[in-house]
């Protein structure tokens, strides 16, 4: 018998001890003998065998994902190459495989490159100022007094958390022509700031891409600076005291403290937050959508919006739709890359 | 060399050390009084829509806008209850429940199955597991709005387009990868030995997971849920396109309805809202301190 006593495992207490208990576990449930080799094998000892744990432990992630984004994306990368219509759809008329010309007609419709342009300038108008503001902010907090930081921090989540449709639905009431607050304020603004009486029934949704996306901006940039600031205060608190106290010996002023100590040690972190901001501003639909009225602006199209509308239009037209949501999906691939280099770069993937 | 006056032979130590703490006094009264304007630029849009949300009509479309409701009134509250405001015959609570039913289903799945894959990432050395991490990466960036489309096909012939069932799957799926990425890193942190210790003592896996593991990745599990609760939540696109019984319509998809239909009536529109705002801040301002250390410690890495 290899049956070790419980009491002598817990005593003795080394890894001799432990291999020879859970072997003779094992070999307590199969037929008795030393090894075992031919018990029945239980599923344990099969998994353990052939090192199956891990695999067994990813393969429920791993078909959820499969099923709701990667498989997806195949799909898109398909109809995009289709001509699928309602008649698809409905499934009375086959796909027909039609080449690239669902990306010829997309690409010379002017619809298109206007909001390849709107998304393009939204976006690096957006990373740029949540950028701005958030490191600031994150600056803030990291000098401000425990109270104050968790008050002005808890203000920042607020905001952060806010249902985008909800904060979407505010910040369209603030621009409204009746009864908005800013254009209640642009009335009385003196003349010599641009304020003035035309400005009472300034539509900012519907008058064209630049007052709406105004709109936009302030509201994805309320929306997503809490977390640069938040992410960059984390940065902050792992950079050493004494680094500081030893520049301020030297008479560094706050900017060149900024310059020589802070934006270096904070690099990689800055770069996985640009990276991460182009990906979401690229990317924007909720809010957009709510701003310029729900699909209802043609002027007013992002890219997410177009492809959107295309594919969900009456006819709809699931092939122009996905080839459009393919450039999207291109060109944020090809920032991800970078995003995905920066994280091995970090030494994330170890 | 410059900056240390109080060492400096011939000067008098007591005013330079006064004049520094009176320098350091002003500097933290500007200190906070910029970081009160800070949150209350930041609070404003939340306090403006509560504001709103308490005013009578004809306080609304005031010519002068005043910050705090003159007359106080919850009619607007209850007309979006009891459901008169947004005209759709059903009550607040119907998108209520099918929101939060959608939304802790969701989470509680989207967080089994990533401890499950997260265990498996940061304890064993696999063939796939490199891949794997990439994979999640790469995933993550994948436009939601693009994938609307396939999706709305596939649950088409799926016949999961106007359930709620379909919402809870998509939304699990959507939060996976970034809930495997953050826990991965609070499984690597429980020390080899304490599992080991408690092999030792005669436990088996499913023991050492309950009383070892999940303790202590406790923590990482609330950012995680946190996370995935926003995503959820939130959640506009697909629950747009996919449900078309109002019935089974969510908070954001109601809202937004609300608004599309409501015609201006600013004062219900920003009392659903208001309500709709509510669990997820209350939520968060619950867990805030667990969730900014979650995910200060799950993001960024030293």
């Amino acid at each position: 018998m290899r049956r070790v006593p419980e009491a002598m495992v817990d005593t003795v207490g080394d890894r001799q001890a432990t291999a020879t208990a859970s072997r003779s576990r094992h070999t307590m449930r199969g037929r008795p003998g030393p090894r075992a080799p031919r018990s029945r094998p239980s599923a344990g000892s099969f998994i353990r065998r052939h090192k199956l744990a891990p695999y067994l432990l990813i393969v429920p992630a791993l078909a959820g994902i499969a099923l709701v984004l990667i498989w997806p994306t195949i799909q898109v990368a398909l109809y995009s190459l289709q001509n699928f219509g309602e008649a698809q759809i409905v499934g009375t008329v086959p796909a027909q495989w039609v080449g690239f010309s669902n990306f010829t007609t997309t690409l010379t419709d002017p619809e298109f490159w206007l909001s390849l342009r709107i998304t393009v300038v939204f976006a690096a108008v957006l990373v740029v100022l949540t950028m701005i503001v958030g490191t600031l902010v994150g600056l803030l907090l990291n000098r401000l007094g425990k109270k104050m930081a968790t008050f002005v921090s808890g203000a920042a989540l607020v905001a952060w958390a806010t249902p985008q449709v909800a904060a979407s639905v505010v910040f369209v009431w603030f621009f409204s022509p009746d009864g908005g607050i800013v254009n209640w304020a642009l009335t009385h603004l003196p003349g010599w700031l641009g304020g003035g009486q035309h400005w009472a029934s300034y539509n900012w949704a519907t008058t064209g891409p630049l007052p709406a996306y105004t709109i936009a901006t302030l509201l994805v940039v309320w929306a997503s600076f809490p977390f640069v600031a938040v992410t960059v205060l984390a940065g902050l608190k792992s950079i050493p005291a004494e680094l500081y106290e030893s520049a301020r010996v030297d008479g560094a002023g706050a900017w060149q403290c900024f310059r020589k100590i802070t934006y270096p040690m904070l690099k990689p972190i800055f770069l996985i937050l640009v990276l991460l901001s182009v990906i979401w501003d690229f990317n924007v639909f909720t809010q957009s959508y709510i701003i310029t009225g729900q699909l209802g602006n043609r002027d007013e199209y992002n890219l997410a919006l177009y492809s959107y509308s295309q594919a969900f239009q009456v006819p709809p037209e699931v092939g122009l739709g996905s080839a459009i949501a393919l450039i999207l999906t291109v060109i944020l691939l090809i920032i991800t890359v970078g995003y995905v280099r920066a994280n091995i770069k970090q030494g994330a993937l170890a | 060399m410059i900056g240390v006056p109080s060492i400096r032979p011939g000067a008098p130590r007591t005013y330079s050390a006064r004049a520094s703490r009176r320098n350091k006094v002003t500097r933290k009264a500007a200190l906070n009084t910029v970081g009160v304007i800070v949150a209350l630029v930041t609070l404003f849009p939340i306090l403006w829509m509560i504001s709103t949300a308490f005013k009578p009509p004809t306080e609304i479309y005031s010519l002068t806008p005043h910050p705090i409701p003159l007359h106080p009134t919850a009619a607007n509250f209850t007309q979006v209850i009891n459901g008169q405001a947004a005209g759709l015959g059903l009550t607040f609570w119907t998108f209520f429940r099918n929101s939060i039913l959608v939304t802790v289903c969701a989470v509680v799945l989207a967080s089994a199955l990533s401890l499950l894959a997260a265990v498996a990432v940061a304890r064993f050395r696999f063939r796939l597991r490199t891949s794997f991490l990439i994979m999640l990466l790469v995933v993550q960036m994948v436009p939601g709005n693009a994938l609307v489309i396939p999706l709305f096909l596939d649950y088409r012939s799926l016949n999961l387009l106007d359930s709620l069932t379909g919402l809870i799957i998509l939304y699990a799926g959507l939060a996976l990868p970034v809930s495997i990425w953050l826990l991965r890193n609070f499984v690597a942190t429980v020390p080899r030995e304490l599992e080991e210790a408690a092999a030792l003592d005669g436990a088996g896996p499913a023991r050492i997971f309950w009383k070892i593991l999940f303790p202590l990745v406790w923590p990482g599990l609330v950012a995680v849920s946190t996370l995935a609760f926003i995503t959820a939540w939130n959640e506009f696109v697909f629950a747009l396109t996919f449900l078309s019984s109002q019935s089974h319509y969510t908070l954001p998809i109601y809202v937004g309805y609300f608004y599309s239909k409501g015609g201006a009536s600013w004062g219900p529109i920003m009392a659903a809202s208001t309500l709709y705002t509510i669990p997820p801040v209350a939520f968060f301002l619950i867990v805030q301190r667990r969730m900014v250390g979650g995910l200060v410690a799950g993001s960024v890495k030293g």
